[in-house]
């Protein structure tokens, strides 16, 4: 590769806890598709324990096991600072499952305990009796775009938006946020969260594009991304749409 | 609400009827007749699973593990019939209540019953059936949709040991430290592991679960590794460590597909096996079985001698000739079954053609993220490949899994339908080559009924 390629600086929060839901399918697309493009991916991985770098221009939270979970929120919850900073000057933050619920001001699990957030999101999660589980499909419109998002979603969780965000989706097929109010995911600016995977970003290399596209933006490189050729991530796409109208 | 309690069956009507229901089902082609029985007993008569239990004399034993359930059953199975037992078992491999009461209810007057149960359904089957030998095998990352997370599954198990009668004896596989931790120190335990220190591998795979300690969260550390997160491991920090195993494969010679040869070692002396299924995980099934087969008295020659009489069960390293070429299905259901799938093909010296197959049933897993754990990228080091078909219901999600391992393009064909896939990758091998089917559960079920259908293999439910 080319030395002078503009390349996105991702940090990799918790990888070796925070990786149920293979979430290294999320970071493989991040890679190929900057790479595909002659650009490049540098991964910055954060463990517990260890300091979060500053100068990312994306951030990455997967989902984890209860007690993972647990492990990283007290790790995560007193050395988020630079993130939040690099939040604030335009970085993004992609958080799936359990790392959307750190995202949040709180977990009130279901013992009664209150686990801790980053409050990066305004938003709470409380965990309800049963796991809301299944395929699902969203109405997204990002960036001036609309499009379908497909996903997989499985998490004991209720959670329920502040004002200061507003929902990735509208749900189509699913169960979302709650399972009540017809939404799915968090945005506030460029943090976005979800309970989606699949992992998620595969099918929705829509998606994934915009994300790029506003962390090459913020390393300062012309965001310029060229088309790729996505007919097999659009005939997946396709496929998951019109299984879930098929399906049940 | 108040609701009306469903009359039970007396005993004898019970039986016969849900028996004849099976046989009807067999007959009208509506399938195996392995569940329905069972289903339609419980519904007439609750308390029958545990009427026929009781009535086993030998008594039960309940063997349960995320991989390896259904082979470490065909192994134990042979090395009872070896012993002249006569044996109740749901070897058709379904292993939850209504397939552990169907196969009672097929066994005329066993003397003693053996079951592979669904991890899941462990607990209150051990309840009904009062087992006098438990089996715990491992416990890997496996369709988290249907069961919850590990840990829960880990808890579950912890309280059905710390329940079991104190005249029940646990075997278990002191080198996954989930289910080690769950077993050490139990009187009336035998622990089994692999201790070939020439086998081990330097570094824990991507898809390793368990590899925090059970008791205080810290990284354990590993002497040596042998699949997934099982090996000889150790906490640094608070000195939980891997109990020394009673039955052990101590000298183990990997023959590629063809088998291996394991010592194992043993208490009451040593057991030569002389195995036809090939890789590590059947290692540990083959030691799980001989540790198991020993507690419940069988011989070390009745033993050694059964064991190198097994061929494998349908679906696992299981050949099939197709004209001129070998198709040989290699089942996977998660992560850890695939990764050691893959490094077993990658042994063979001949071309590979390889056609992967993924369904998302109910029994495969619906979410199917865990293939973006699979090591596939491995395949595609080296220019191995000769060809590379991709089927099943979710063809389309393996086709971006291949996209997107690799850097450059990799070539492959995808073709969701069963017979369309196999053909396919029959069409892309030469004559004399060999096709190398790695399926998912159901996909597997769903190639088999192809092979049927062509006279290649019987139907599945005659495979006993």
């Amino acid at each position: 590769m080319n030395e002078r390629a503009p390349t996105v600086r991702l940090g990799h929060l918790y990888p070796d806890h925070l990786n149920i839901y293979a979430d290294r399918g999320n970071i493989a697309v991040f890679r190929r598709r900057l790479e595909w493009r002659s650009l490049g991916l540098e991964v910055v991985e954060v463990g517990l324990g260890e300091e979060i770098p500053g100068d990312c221009n994306l951030y990455y939270l997967g989902g984890g096991q209860d007690r993972d979970q647990l492990l990283v929120a007290e790790d995560l919850v007193g050395k988020v600072e630079p993130l939040r900073q690099a939040a604030d000057n335009g970085a993004v933050v992609l958080a799936v499952c359990g790392g959307y619920q750190l995202m949040g001001h709180s977990y009130a699990t279901a013992d009664g305990k209150k686990m801790p957030g980053t409050g990066l999101l305004d938003l709470e999660t409380a965990a309800g009796d049963d796991r809301l589980t299944g395929d699902v499909v969203l109405n997204v419109s990002l960036d001036d775009r609309t499009n379908t998002v497909v996903g997989y979603e499985n998490h004991a969780g209720r959670t329920r938006l502040g004002p200061a965000c507003t929902p990735l989706g509208r749900v189509v097929k699913g169960h979302g946020n709650n399972g009540e109010d017809g939404f799915e995911g968090a945005v506030s600016g460029r943090r976005v969260g979800t309970y989606l995977h699949g992992p998620l970003l595969p099918k929705n290399p829509w998606l994934a594009d915009i994300l790029l596209r506003w962390a090459l933006d913020h390393s300062g490189a012309s965001a310029e991304l060229e088309p790729l050729d996505d007919t097999l991530e659009q005939e997946a796409h396709a496929t998951a749409v019109a299984r879930a109208g098929l399906k049940r | 609400m108040a609701r009306m309690k469903q009359p039970s069956l007396p005993r004898w009507l019970a039986a016969p009827v849900a028996r004849t229901a099976g046989r009807l089902s067999r007959l009208l082609g509506r399938g195996g007749g392995t569940t329905l029985p069972g289903l339609l007993l419980n519904r007439l008569r609750p308390e029958a699973l545990e009427e026929l239990a009781r009535a086993v004399p030998d008594g039960v034993i309940l063997l349960s593990g995320t991989n390896g359930k259904t082979t470490t059953a065909r192994l134990i199975r042979a090395a009872l019939d070896a012993s002249g037992a006569r044996v109740a078992a749901n070897t058709a491999g379904s292993n939850l209540q209504r397939g552990v009461a169907t196969a009672l209810l097929n066994a005329p007057e066993p003397d003693i019953a053996l079951f592979e149960v669904d991890e899941a359904a462990l607990p209150a089957l051990v309840e009904q059936t009062r087992p006098r030998a438990v089996v715990l095998m491992n416990l890997f990352r496996d369709q988290l949709d249907r069961y919850g997370e590990l840990e829960h599954l880990a808890q579950r198990w912890r309280s059905v040991v710390a329940d079991l009668d104190p005249d029940t004896t646990l075997v278990y596989n002191a080198d996954d430290p989930a289910v080690a931790e769950i077993g050490a120190g139990r009187p009336n335990s035998v622990a089994y592991g692999i201790d070939d220190p020439l086998l081990g591998r330097e570094a824990l795979p991507h898809a390793a679960d368990n590899t925090n300690c059970r008791r205080c969260g810290s990284p354990l550390r590993y002497q040596m590794v042998t699949i997934g997160h099982l090996g000889q491991w150790a906490c640094p920090s608070c000195g939980l460590t891997r109990p020394r195993p009673d039955v052990i494969a101590a000298n183990v010679e990997l023959q590629g597909m063809d088998g291996q040869q394991i010592a194992v070692s043993t208490a009451s002396g040593p057991i030569h096996v002389s195995l036809r299924l090939p890789g590590l995980p059947n290692t540990y099934n083959a030691v799980a079985a001989a540790a198991t087969a020993l507690a419940v008295g069988v011989t070390p020659t009745a033993i050694s001698g059964a064991l190198a009489e097994r061929g494998a069960a349908f679906g696992r390293a299981e050949h099939v000739t197709v004209g001129n070429r070998r198709v040989t299905t290699l089942l996977a259901k998660n992560p850890a079954g695939a990764d050691e799938n893959i490094r077993m093909v990658l042994n063979e010296t001949h071309p590979l053609h390889l056609l992967v197959l993924l369904n998302d049933r109910t029994a495969d897993g619906q979410d199917v993220s865990w293939i973006w754990d699979v090591d596939y990228e491995l395949l595609l080091e080296d220019d191995r490949l000769a060809s590379l078909t991709l089927g099943g219901t979710r063809a389309h999600d393996l086709a971006l899994r291949f996209r997107y391992a690799n850097r450059g393009p990799t070539d492959f064909s995808v073709a969701p339908e069963p017979s369309a896939a196999f053909d396919t990758a029959l069409a892309a091998c030469a004559p004399n080559g060999r096709v190398y089917v790695l399926p998912t559960y159901t996909a597997m079920l769903d190639l088999r009924r192809v092979l049927a259908d062509r006279g290649l293999v019987p139907e599945f439910w005659e495979d006993e």
